[in-house]
């Protein structure tokens, strides 16, 4: 899948064989799979518990903006969501 | 640090360390094969007996109380214990990510639907070769059809499969082969892991040390393989360390990350820990969790660079490879603390090359075959034999 593909109205999920879990022993989300573990930063961690695959970026950028007092966000979520899907993090539904 | 955590004072004191997130439950000793490589210690016979269910849920709560969050059951063969899958729905309930590293043997349809039903997230599946014929004789059991059935079994019901195939100098020209096999059957990851030279695998060493030509052809075979493979699966090559010129950075230091458990209680921060001496390693039947990681001698006794002796004292890359294996250093020169002998910085990095140099040697044909003792293989009658 390449990034052409991911849009504002893209909706990402957690790709299947991965489980994101907040771990208050280290303070952050991680991103579990076999015999292996992906400790994730704030954002990257408050972007990915939004990703259920309904949301759309787009929503999912907003709600971050509210929660966070803030704006302009939409390029880090974007770049970040199309990092994930490279690395097979996330999966986007149309 | 709250909550009765020992706090260092000592300007040379070890640091404290943070959550062992690694937890490995070595749940049995008990096991259907009798592989020659196993990591398990030879003297595992005079173990006492297994820790009752009971235990097994209580350290899982501690330890998960602690921050571990990664677990593995392993053994022996852990699907010979029959309280497995309550182990399972317990470890799930307090949120572990599961892996269950078997053998296969007694994995069968009631199991796995129980298993997965219980939360089990994930199965590491060994081979010993990709054929019938080496498969069944480097475990000393028929189970190569078994096996290839399991592997279909863990398809079915949608676990994530890692292959694990431990390579030494009498598979690992059956690379291609191999992963050829994983790819058939479904697996998302392949684990070609050279033999660590512990255990069983220490007392084979001789037989089992591949040629470096052998390793640099594996290496080359899956560099091709991954080049082509038509689909994700990774592949993760396990560097024999012999090989090298500086160490693995072996548990990521000694009571860093990771913390096992014994089938009989014992707490170590690494699988073979046990044979290194002058420590003592905390029993969980009657030492806390969190005492076993914050408190113990064994645990704190390799933390930090405190222990460290010249080269690795003052070298820059301690940082990096903590020094390499304090087991392998003990094995190979009779002093845990010394560098792993691995590093070629090591004033006994000879006794390296020298196990090397006899292996390229014998693929040459310039040692005899007679000269080869028999392979011993993992089991309770040999381990008793070895250990009277």
């Amino acid at each position: 899948m390449t990034d052409r593909s991911i849009s504002a109205a893209s909706r990402p999920v957690i790709e299947r064989r991965f489980r994101l879990q907040w771990e208050a022993a280290q303070n952050a989300h991680v991103l579990l799979y076999p015999e292996g573990m992906i400790k994730l930063n704030g954002s990257a961690g408050e972007i990915m518990k939004r990703c259920d695959g309904k949301a759309t970026i787009a929503e999912i950028t907003a709600d971050l903006e509210q929660a966070f007092s803030t704006t302009g966000l939409s390029k880090e979520v974007m770049a970040f969501v199309v990092l994930a899907v490279e690395k097979q993090w996330l999966a986007v539904l149309p | 640090m709250a909550g009765g955590v020992a706090v260092n004072t000592a300007a040379d004191a070890a640091p404290t360390p943070g959550p062992p997130l690694w937890l490995l439950l070595e749940l049995t000793y008990r096991c259907p094969l009798h592989c020659a490589f196993c990591y398990n210690p030879t003297d595992f016979a005079r173990s006492g007996p297994e820790l009752a269910t009971d235990d097994w849920l209580r350290v899982l709560r501690e330890a998960r109380a602690l921050g571990s969050v990664q677990l593995g059951l392993s053994g022996g063969e852990p699907l010979a214990r029959d309280d497995l899958e309550v182990i399972v729905a317990e470890a799930h309930r307090l949120g572990f990510y599961i892996n269950l590293i078997t053998s296969g043997v007694g994995l069968n349809e009631t199991r796995i639907r129980a298993l997965k039903a219980a939360g089990l997230d994930h199965i590491q599946l060994s081979f010993q070769d990709s054929s019938r014929q080496m498969n069944d004789f480097l475990s000393s059991t028929r189970t190569f059809d078994l096996k290839s059935k399991v592997a279909a079994l863990i398809k079915q019901y949608d676990f994530p499969m890692v292959l694990n195939v431990v390579l030494h100098r009498l598979n690992i020209d059956h690379v291609e082969e191999i992963l050829e096999m994983a790819d058939r059957m479904g697996a998302e990851y392949v684990e070609l892991a050279n033999t660590q030279f512990y255990g069983w695998a220490w007392h084979n060493r001789e037989q089992l040390m591949p040629s470096r030509s052998q390793v640099e052809r594996a290496e080359e075979t899956t560099r091709r393989f991954r080049e082509r493979a038509g689909r994700p699966m990774r592949i993760f090559f396990v560097v024999p360390d012999y090989f090298e010129r500086r160490p693995k950075a072996c548990m990521n230091g000694l009571g860093s990350i990771f913390l096992t458990v014994t089938p009989d209680g014992t707490a170590l921060p690494c699988h073979a820990a046990r044979m290194l001496p002058g420590l003592e390693f905390p029993n969980v039947r009657s030492v806390s969790m969190r005492e076993v990681w914050f408190e113990s001698s064994g645990f704190n006794h390799f933390r930090g660079d405190r222990w460290m002796k010249e080269p690795c004292r003052s070298c820059p890359e301690k940082t990096r490879d903590f020094g390499g294996c304090r087991c392998q250093a003990y094995l190979l020169t009779g002093d845990a603390a010394n560098a792993d002998p691995v590093c070629d910085l090591s004033p006994h990095h000879g006794l390296v090359t020298a196990v090397v140099n006899r292996a390229e040697r014998a693929d040459h044909a310039e040692r005899p075959r007679a000269e080869e003792k028999p392979l011993v293989f993992r089991s309770p009658a040999n381990s008793s034999t070895l250990f009277p």
